[in-house]
């Protein structure tokens, strides 16, 4: 069982604002039946530009019910601007904090809050009929680009499995994982542009099969192990053949489910770009 | 508050019987059962019987029994056992509904080792195909797993049938029994199947024993090696206080066998009856007709599991969930994804099941507590059948 605060169990057991506005002035729909976690937010603004009333309708758990509660006592009595500015690190601490698992609940509070600020300045439909400039990152679970790197820099996540716990993607097949981590790093302003220079074509290029190979050891023990260190797993480097590398994972990543994805674009992508992009890498 | 315990399938409360049998060997006769002196010796006397009890259960020869330390342990071993005994077969055949013990161990198998699993699917009440099975045989097949009973719908395989089929291609077949035993009727002088595993706490014995049955004359590599426990098949000191305790549970198991399919069955037909009755948007999940006497397996439509878990548990009732926040995956149970629960449904699946110690009393809380709950969450929640359909409506078996 989780571990909820007092205040997330009040909010639960207790939702303040539950329901809709037959006038309200912004609605903010987002999440879905399929994503196990939906939030209608009604907000109603009075003429000073105060939001009078606000109420909500959560299909979701004690968390998401929670985080919806409380978004909406956070919210009566701020001025559309204030409002704007509360965050989903706001909203769970207000509620005392949210296990690090069941954060995307209040980014789902944040989300709505964003809609309806939006459809009530014209800005934007309601989810429904909202469609995504980005990439959709997580089919799982419906997840775009926008939204995790806004998750990334506003909470400053760090791995991927914190962008799963603050916004589910990544938290169903795992084919999204490598984009994950590509968003971090672009993120992270890790993503830089190659400069054009007269260095070769790759990096080993023109070096001897010994100085390849520590290389490749290199880039193993420098650039991956440590990351597959930091969730438990790691990694030995078993044969070089030519082009093809032949890896063993060890610790966690042995029995990872995700082990292959880890393989071709952690281990797979890291030796081509560092090494020679002819490279290929298998379990042996 | 009284707990209202509807949570057998994860666990069981150890009888109080099973308790006393196992007390004094914590601290009177707590000698090792392999010593030489009799202070050991009476100690293996009683894992003898314990031997002879589980056996008994089973209809099996004592010598069949190997004690593990659950049910995770014995499937590890099974597998892995007949792996090694035939090396050059390199295809499992299992379930996509089993336990994780046989999944993720199938799935490192793959992975780690290259082996090819063959995951048979199910119809939408989670009930396996004899023909998708047959043909799924391979020249190569090392070993079928396939679980008797599912411990989230309660399903029953037909296991013999299955077993029959194995024997005639020639390949071992184990069957992970660690919700059946106790619950149904196993005769192992019938039923062809190699080996078959069972844990303790799951027929109100206590956690960290368990057993596999392994069939005579089965090419046997033990998993745990070290002294000569368990006849070479499983080193390690014997829990035997563990062990004691689970020979106890099998025999009151056998005894109260009849009460789990009468009197057990008719709670829980009365607790399903009246929640499906009561409470309008809800299904079944599960085979009605081949299922556990205990166990009963209800989504309610358009509310999350976890809330209604956390509601009801404010009112002492513990039962357990398929949704997915309750696990810290984000996606529902994949036995119920294997089915193909509509997602409607899927999140708000909730697992009753049932033990020889509920009382009607008990039962009936809940059919009237639980309507007024499920309603207020719905209250809560922007969908429902009479509001909007549900935002997306992919396959689960995406």
């Amino acid at each position: 069982m989780w571990e909820y605060t007092d205040k997330v169990k009040d909010h639960f057991l207790n939702p303040r604002n539950v329901g809709t506005l037959e006038d309200a002035d912004g609605v903010g729909e987002v999440g879905s039946l399929a994503c196990g976690d939906a939030l209608t937010l009604y907000i109603k603004v009075d003429d000073e530009g105060k939001i009078s009333d606000a109420k909500f309708q959560t299909f979701g758990c004690a968390s998401a019910i929670a985080s919806s509660s409380a978004l909406t006592e956070m919210l009566i009595g701020k001025t559309v601007e204030e409002a704007e500015k509360v965050s989903n690190k706001d909203i769970a601490e207000y509620l005392g904090g949210l296990p690090r698992e069941k954060m995307h609940c209040s980014v789902m509070g944040q989300e709505a809050l964003e809609q309806a600020i939006k459809n009530m300045r014209g800005e934007a439909p309601s989810k429904m009929e909202h469609s995504h400039e980005g990439e959709l990152i997580c089919e799982c679970f419906g997840v775009f680009d926008e939204e995790i790197l806004h998750a990334i820099k506003e909470n400053d996540l760090k791995t991927v499995e914190d962008v799963t716990n603050f916004t589910k993607a990544g938290g169903g097949c795992g084919k999204c994982i490598p984009d994950l981590e590509r968003l971090l790093a672009e993120a992270h302003g890790e993503g830089v542009c190659p400069t054009p220079s007269s260095k070769p074509a790759f990096p080993a290029e023109g070096m001897t099969n010994i100085q390849r190979m520590h290389l490749i050891e290199s880039i193993i023990d420098n650039d991956v192990r440590p990351k597959l260190q930091a969730d438990g797993g790691n990694i030995e480097l078993v044969d070089i053949d030519r082009d093809a590398v032949v890896v063993r994972f060890l610790g966690m990543c042995s029995g990872c489910p995700s082990s292959q994805a880890t393989l071709k674009n952690l281990v797979e992508t890291a030796l081509r770009e560092k090494v020679d992009p002819a490279l290929t890498v298998r379990e042996g | 508050m009284k707990t209202i315990y509807l949570d057998n399938n994860a666990t069981t409360q150890v009888d109080p019987a099973v308790f006393e049998a196992m007390k004094p060997y914590f601290t009177e006769l707590y000698g090792n059962p392999s010593s030489m002196h009799r202070f050991g010796g009476q100690v293996g006397i009683k894992l003898k019987e314990a031997r002879a009890s589980v056996a008994n259960l089973l209809g099996c020869a004592p010598e069949e029994i190997i004690f593990t330390s659950c049910g995770s342990e014995s499937d590890n071993t099974a597998i892995r056992s007949a792996l090694a005994a035939r090396p050059e077969r390199r295809h499992i055949i299992t379930t996509a509904v089993e336990h994780p013990a046989i999944l993720s161990l199938c799935k490192f198998l793959e992975k780690r080792d290259g082996y090819e699993v063959t995951y048979l699917g199910t119809d939408d009440r989670g009930r396996l195909d004899l023909e998708e099975y047959k043909a799924a045989i391979r020249p190569d097949t090392a070993i079928v797993s396939i679980m008797w009973a599912n411990n989230e719908t309660g399903n029953i395989h037909p296991i013999e049938e299955m077993a029959k089929i194995a024997k005639e291609h020639d390949v071992f077949f184990h069957t992970d029994a660690v919700q059946a035993v106790g619950k149904v009727d196993i005769d192992l002088s019938k039923v062809p199947v190699d080996m078959l595993s069972l844990s303790g706490h799951k027929l109100h014995g206590p956690k960290g024993v368990g057993a596999l049955f392994v069939r005579k004359r089965l090419p046997f590599r033990p998993y745990l090696i070290g002294g000569h426990q368990e006849r070479s098949r499983r080193a390690g000191t014997e829990n035997t206080t563990g062990i004691i305790a689970l020979g106890k549970a099998c025999e009151l198991a056998r005894e109260h066998m009849k009460e789990e399919n009468t009197e057990v069955k008719r709670l829980r037909d009365k607790l399903e009856t009246g929640l499906l009755k009561a409470i309008p948007d809800t299904k079944l999940n599960g085979d009605p007709e081949h299922r556990l006497p205990n166990t009963t397996n209800i989504s309610f439509g358009y509310v999350e599991g976890e809330a209604i878990l956390l509601m009801i548990d404010q009112m002492g009732i513990a039962a357990s969930s398929g949704s997915a926040c309750t696990s810290g995956s984000l996606e529902p149970s994949h036995v119920l994804r294997a089915m193909g629960v509509p997602f409607t449904f899927a999140h708000g699946s909730i697992r009753f099941s049932l033990s020889r110690f509920n009382t009607e009393e008990e039962i009936d809380f809940v059919i009237e507590i639980l309507p007024p709950i499920i309603k207020n969450l719905r209250k809560l929640s922007p969908f429902s059948a009479d509001k909007k359909a549900p935002a997306c409506t992919k396959s689960f078996s995406e």
